[in-house]
């Protein structure tokens, strides 16, 4: 069952295009990084996919149209949003009364196992908890929701190694299975690459690159080539070249990985690469247009 | 039977998620309006603080009780009754006046608070409708204030009641006439009468006023609560001379003197004797006003819809 479907998602504010003409098919079960620079679009995309924000184009979430129906679909979907949006004067017994009150997959004994993992007693006020630990809190509460997606934006900004570590940890091992859709922004790329089954490059507006984990181990190489052969490298078109220690890094897309083995030391790149390799030539080409 | 009992067995999971899971929807109002009582402590802390102030204020002036029933017969005056009427409106009025600014502040913060901290995010990302929300809000002027400040006011003016019946058996003075033209309950049901049709439905439109201004602007919306309607009625006594809206506005926080709750005019509580609840529920004049709130309710639900945090 596809969980998302965008066709020509747009969206403006005043004249500045936030979203350009997106499409996005996301079946369940997966996890999408949506990576890009600030300013890429990227939370006006998961704004108008939790119902916060009207569009232009097709979008269908779970089936529903979530701007019509964003009270509906939020039974089946949960958002963590960029900055810590807890309310700072809720205490947590009262949070979870309150979920438990309005929402109908919330379990309360979830929420109360996974928060006597962490230090945060009852009887805290939002304000009184370090940034760290109201992520926890916010987690907490998402992770006892039985829901269909979780949408998360930048939810780790700000956190040091060991919480954000941890954060996506209690994702994968205690919430995520083949019947949950996860969807995460971030431009964290490094820490959430090997979470992911599938990434989207977004850069002003619009889709710059997709492709599955899977795909771009056996599509993408990077080769470090030595000198000799720099030229014979460049003759296989690569997508991108790179200076590491005075050694060209270059790097390509659906070429013979045996033929790159003669050529100097093979490795896939990590998704950080690529995004570099995508969307960094893109600005530089858009700048040298300015210029 | 049982092959769906089994079958039920087998993958409650499944089960879980097809049965069709909802909250009702008095429950999610429920919380929502106990949700915004956790936010805004001063909703109940307000009265009870004027409850003790009038109740410290009537005892220092029950002291006095005796000596002022004693001159006033003296002097021969017959409103007895009204000497010992008067720490009982005060009180009332102090709680009723805390309360009521308790109530304009409130809503004005209600729908602009949660977008200047962001928290919106967090009750949006929740299966709770902006109708839900902006009702839940709109019911803490409308309605939980009103029951609030009588609940609050019944327990002072008790109080009251028992310390200047005190005041006046220690002192020997002769009241026995005064109390017997003083009726407690007609008091409480005065009071009850003036707070849910005055407070309740006749302010109606300015609480949902000032929730909308609250949804709408993105700074100090004390201002544009006030300034708009300022300078709708210096423009008018520009241009035309008049002053119909000025008085009209004046006419409703005034509790509609002339007009629906008060046939008889006047705006004291004493004055407030003889409401007629068929001719005050049948007046144009409520249903108008309450016209006018829904429409701004509806609105503020819509931009609620549409906006941000700031």
């Amino acid at each position: 069952m596809t969980c998302i479907e965008a066709l020509g998602l747009r969206k403006s504010f005043g004249t500045t295009v936030a979203l350009d003409g997106v499409n996005l098919q996301l079946p369940e079960g997966r996890i999408l990084g949506l990576i890009g620079p600030n300013g890429a679009g990227k939370t006006t995309a998961l704004n108008a996919i939790v119902g916060l924000t009207p569009y232009e184009g097709q979008l269908t979430v779970l089936g529903r149209d979530p701007w019509a129906k964003r009270d509906q679909l939020m039974n089946d979907v949960c958002f963590i949003a960029d900055v810590a949006v807890l309310p700072r004067w809720i205490q947590v017994s009262e949070a979870l009364d309150f979920m438990e009150g309005v929402h109908p997959r919330f379990s309360r004994v979830k929420a109360q196992g996974f928060l006597a993992k962490t230090t945060i007693g009852r009887a805290h006020k939002v304000r009184e908890l370090s940034k760290g630990m109201v992520a926890q809190l916010h987690l907490a509460l998402v992770m006892a929701i039985d829901a269909k997606l979780l949408v998360l934006d930048e939810p780790t900004l700000g956190l040091d190694i060991l919480y954000r570590k941890q954060f996506y940890d209690a994702l994968l091992n205690d919430y995520f299975d083949r019947g949950r859709t996860i969807l995460v922004a971030t431009h964290q790329v490094d820490e959430i690459q090997n979470v992911l089954t599938d990434v989207m490059f977004l850069d002003r507006g619009r889709v710059a690159f997709q492709c599955s984990m899977d795909e771009i181990e056996s599509r993408f190489a990077e080769v470090t080539v030595k000198p000799e052969n720099a030229a014979a490298a460049k003759a296989l078109k690569p997508i991108n070249e790179r200076q590491v220690f005075g050694r060209s890094v270059l790097l390509f897309d659906g070429a013979d990985r045996q033929q790159l083995g003669a050529l100097g030391e093979v490795r896939t790149p990590s998704v950080e690469d690529l995004f570099v390799a995508v969307v960094g030539s893109r600005a530089g080409q858009a700048q040298g247009a300015a210029v | 039977m049982n092959s769906a009992s089994n079958v039920m067995n087998e993958s409650p999971a499944q089960a879980t998620t097809i049965a069709p899971v909802a909250v009702s929807w008095s429950r999610q109002l429920y919380w929502c309006v106990r949700r915004e009582l956790w936010e805004s402590k001063s909703i109940y802390i307000a009265p009870i603080i004027g409850a003790a102030l009038a109740l410290v204020a009537c005892s220092i002036s029950a002291m006095r009780l005796p000596e002022r029933m004693r001159s006033a017969a003296a002097l021969g005056r017959i409103d007895e009754s009204g000497i010992i009427a008067g720490p009982f409106d005060l009180a009332g009025l102090l709680i009723m006046g805390v309360t009521f600014l308790v109530a304009l502040f409130y809503s004005l913060d209600a729908l602009h608070g949660e977008r200047r901290d962001r928290s919106i995010l967090f009750w949006k990302s929740l299966p709770v409708s902006d109708l839900t929300t902006v009702l839940a809000k709109a019911s803490i002027p409308m309605l939980v204030l009103p029951v609030l400040t009588f609940g609050v006011t019944i327990l002072t003016q008790t109080i009251v009641l028992v310390v200047s019946r005190a005041a006046l058996a220690g002192s020997g003075v002769q009241a026995e006439a005064a109390w017997s033209q003083f009726s407690f309950w007609h008091m409480e049901g005065m009071l009850l009468y003036h707070l849910v049709a005055i407070h309740g439905l006749l302010y109606a439109p300015f609480y949902a006023w000032l929730m909308l201004v609250s949804a709408w602007a993105r700074r100090l919306p004390i201002l544009w609560a006030t300034l708009p309607p300022i300078a709708v009625g210096v423009f008018e006594k520009v241009a035309f001379n008049t002053s119909y809206f000025a008085s009209w506005i004046g006419n409703q926080l005034g509790g509609g003197q002339n007009s629906a709750a008060q046939p008889a005019g006047g705006m004291s509580m004493d004055s407030l004797t003889s409401p007629l609840p068929g001719e005050f529920l049948t007046h144009p004049q409520l249903w108008i006003n309450l016209l006018i709130a829904a429409a701004f309710l509806a609105l503020a639900v819509r931009l609620r819809r549409q906006r941000g945090p700031i």
